[in-house]
């Protein structure tokens, strides 16, 4: 039993970082219709900025996870507009769109080989890795730090997107576009604050990510499971992005835990097309309108 | 040699992307299921070479008629995270799978592809395409790609056609798998990753979506050129990110769109690599009424 509530713990803990990257994808999906692939890459930024910030310029944490995440915010806007733009103003099928998704998603991660080099790089110990202990299980300062963060983020994102002007204009821009720049609204801008929230969700997401485990350019290889996790939750629905992660992140390490952790990845992608065969919506997924 | 081998795995996206509007991320998949299997036949079981490759490219057709059955009814957004996965969860199936060498991979596959069936099947290749291409079943599945529902409307079965377009598509890749294996005589899970997926797609994107010459030419072009540019090489990614999103934004036809005076000439083009004097011909057709060539 002890055994089983540890391994929970530690799920909820990566499944809280896989929604903070999740939504960004979600958030995406819901306004464009399209997988921006080049979210990995923001998110392996995030983790580089993260890095350099306190090893290079020594900053402290608090400053250093500032500059992480306006700076990947920045960086999502930019790919917005240098790949993306165009595009949305030719009104170019989709595929064109994941394409060049795909060509951003290249060349991030190859800058950062070129420039940098593929080398695995650790964070400095910022929380200490002495854990804290309730009960039988024990809890690690940075899963806790990551799943308090995660949680504020989330219900700040949540608030955002429901409670203020900006919110109601990207839940219009998501329902119908083309109806919502009728209305008046900037549809434009729109889609900047949506890449802009993606952006800064994925620097914290990166951060902690490259905290928890190492900093390596294919980072965004890995971030393809919290993609599995929003498809799972119902891709454009931030509630069924975050359920979607949280669960994903339990089934991992409960797998991992009791099974085999090599079966780890291999069951995040039985699930990926379990859900697209059975139920492509996901679990609270809007149902896909034939928009042709 | 290795242009040859990845020319066949580009026709096959080619046909998918190009004709019928079907973006993949995992074509990787069906080149593995097809260089294992061609390995596990000659390796294993001791079957002739030819043999090997076919039940390779019948293997990963199988599969790809699997997962489309499965997948190709839903909407192009979703269908090719379906791909993504499926080329994922082959990878890492082969990573566990013990029987095939797991993650070590399987070695000492005999080396029997050489430039000259690598040649010929190329040219096979070649002619099968551009002839499907040309005929009514290329041209329904040009119509699915250009307006989906409006092929439906006027009769065309799109499930079916996306579904010969896939199968043709990973009976191309896993041939292409099976030739990589009996070229290299090692074969091991990494080599078939995401990046080779992308990698068959940029080559796909930068020879021109819909066209088969672009893509002969970008398969032989960017296969070449890393090995030209050695000192470059960690560069060589880095541009072609930047490439693909420029092409996307500037030139969404690929390079070989630049070629074409007039939509038709592209005919044209396929019939010049067929023979120079059907070539000649269709110039002057060009000439006479420009925009009729032949059909």
């Amino acid at each position: 039993m002890a055994q089983f509530l540890q391994q929970m713990v530690n799920g909820l803990s990566i499944g809280s970082v896989y929604a903070l990257m999740a939504v960004g994808y979600s958030l995406v999906y819901s306004v464009m219709n399209f997988s921006n692939f080049a979210h990995g890459g923001v998110i392996m930024f995030g983790a580089y900025f993260g890095f350099y910030a306190i090893t290079l310029l020594k900053l402290p944490f608090p400053a250093a996870f500032v500059l992480a995440f306006v700076g990947t915010a920045v960086l999502a806007v930019l790919i917005e507009r240098i790949a993306y733009k165009p595009l949305r103003e030719r009104k170019a099928p989709f595929l064109y769109f994941i394409i060049s998704a795909m060509g951003a998603s290249i060349f991030l991660e190859n800058i950062i080989i070129a420039t940098i080099g593929p080398t695995f790089r650790t964070y400095p110990d910022v929380f200490g890795r002495t854990s804290i202990a309730l009960g039988p299980v024990s809890i690690g300062r940075l899963d806790l730090i990551m799943f308090a963060v995660s949680a504020v983020c989330l219900t700040g994102l949540v608030l955002f997107v429901e409670k203020t002007k900006m919110g109601r204009a990207i839940q219009a821009s998501a329902y119908n576009m083309k109806a919502a720049a009728l209305m008046g609204v900037n549809t434009d801008r729109v889609v900047m604050i949506v890449f802009a929230l993606g952006g800064l969700l994925a620097g914290i997401a990166g951060v902690f990510f490259g905290m928890k485990y190492t900093v390596y350019p294919q980072i965004g290889n890995i971030t393809t499971k919290s993609f599995v996790a929003a498809v799972f939750g119902g891709l454009g629905s931030l509630p069924g992005a975050v359920l979607g992660s949280v669960l994903l992140g339990i089934i991992e390490t409960l797998v991992a835990g009791y099974l085999s952790s090599q079966f780890r990845d291999l069951i995040a992608f039985v699930i990926l097309i379990g859900v697209l065969v059975f139920r492509p919506t996901g679990i609270m997924g809007k149902t896909t309108e034939d928009k042709a | 040699m290795l242009s040859g081998i990845n020319l066949i795995a580009v026709l096959g996206l080619s046909l998918l992307t190009g004709f019928a509007g079907l973006f993949s991320f995992g074509h990787a998949g069906f080149m593995a299921i097809g260089a294992y299997a061609a390995a596990y036949c000659t390796r294993t079981l001791h079957l002739p070479f030819l043999v090997g490759i076919l039940a390779g490219g019948a293997f990963a057709a199988g599969s790809s008629w699997l997962i489309g059955r499965a997948t190709l009814k839903l909407k192009g957004d979703y269908f090719c995270i379906a791909t993504l996965g499926f080329g994922e969860a082959i990878r890492l199936i082969l990573d566990n799978f013990q029987g095939l060498g797991g993650a070590r991979g399987m070695p000492g596959i005999p080396q029997d592809t050489t430039i000259w069936n690598v040649l010929i099947l190329d040219v096979i290749g070649v002619i099968l395409l551009a002839n499907i291409v040309r005929s009514r079943h290329g041209r329904n599945m040009i119509a699915v790609r250009e307006e989906e529902l409006a092929a439906q409307v006027a009769g065309i079965n799109t499930f079916k056609y996306k579904m010969i377009a896939l199968i043709i598509s990973a009976a191309y890749a896993g041939v292409a798998g099976g030739l990589l294996a009996h070229y290299m005589t090692f074969i091991n899970p990494k080599m078939f990753s995401m990046t080779k997926s992308t990698e068959l797609t940029i080559i796909v994107i930068f020879g021109g979506l819909g066209s088969i010459s672009g893509s002969v030419l970008g398969a032989f072009v960017l296969t070449f050129l890393p090995e030209l540019l050695r000192a470059v090489d960690k560069w060589r990614l880095v541009v072609y990110g930047l490439a693909v999103i420029g092409i996307m934004i500037g030139r969404p036809r690929g390079l070989m769109g630049g070629f074409e005076l007039t939509p038709s000439s592209m005919r044209k083009y396929i019939a010049e690599l067929k023979s120079a004097r059907s070539a000649k011909a269709a110039q002057k057709a060009e000439d006479a009424t420009p925009g009729k060539d032949g059909l």
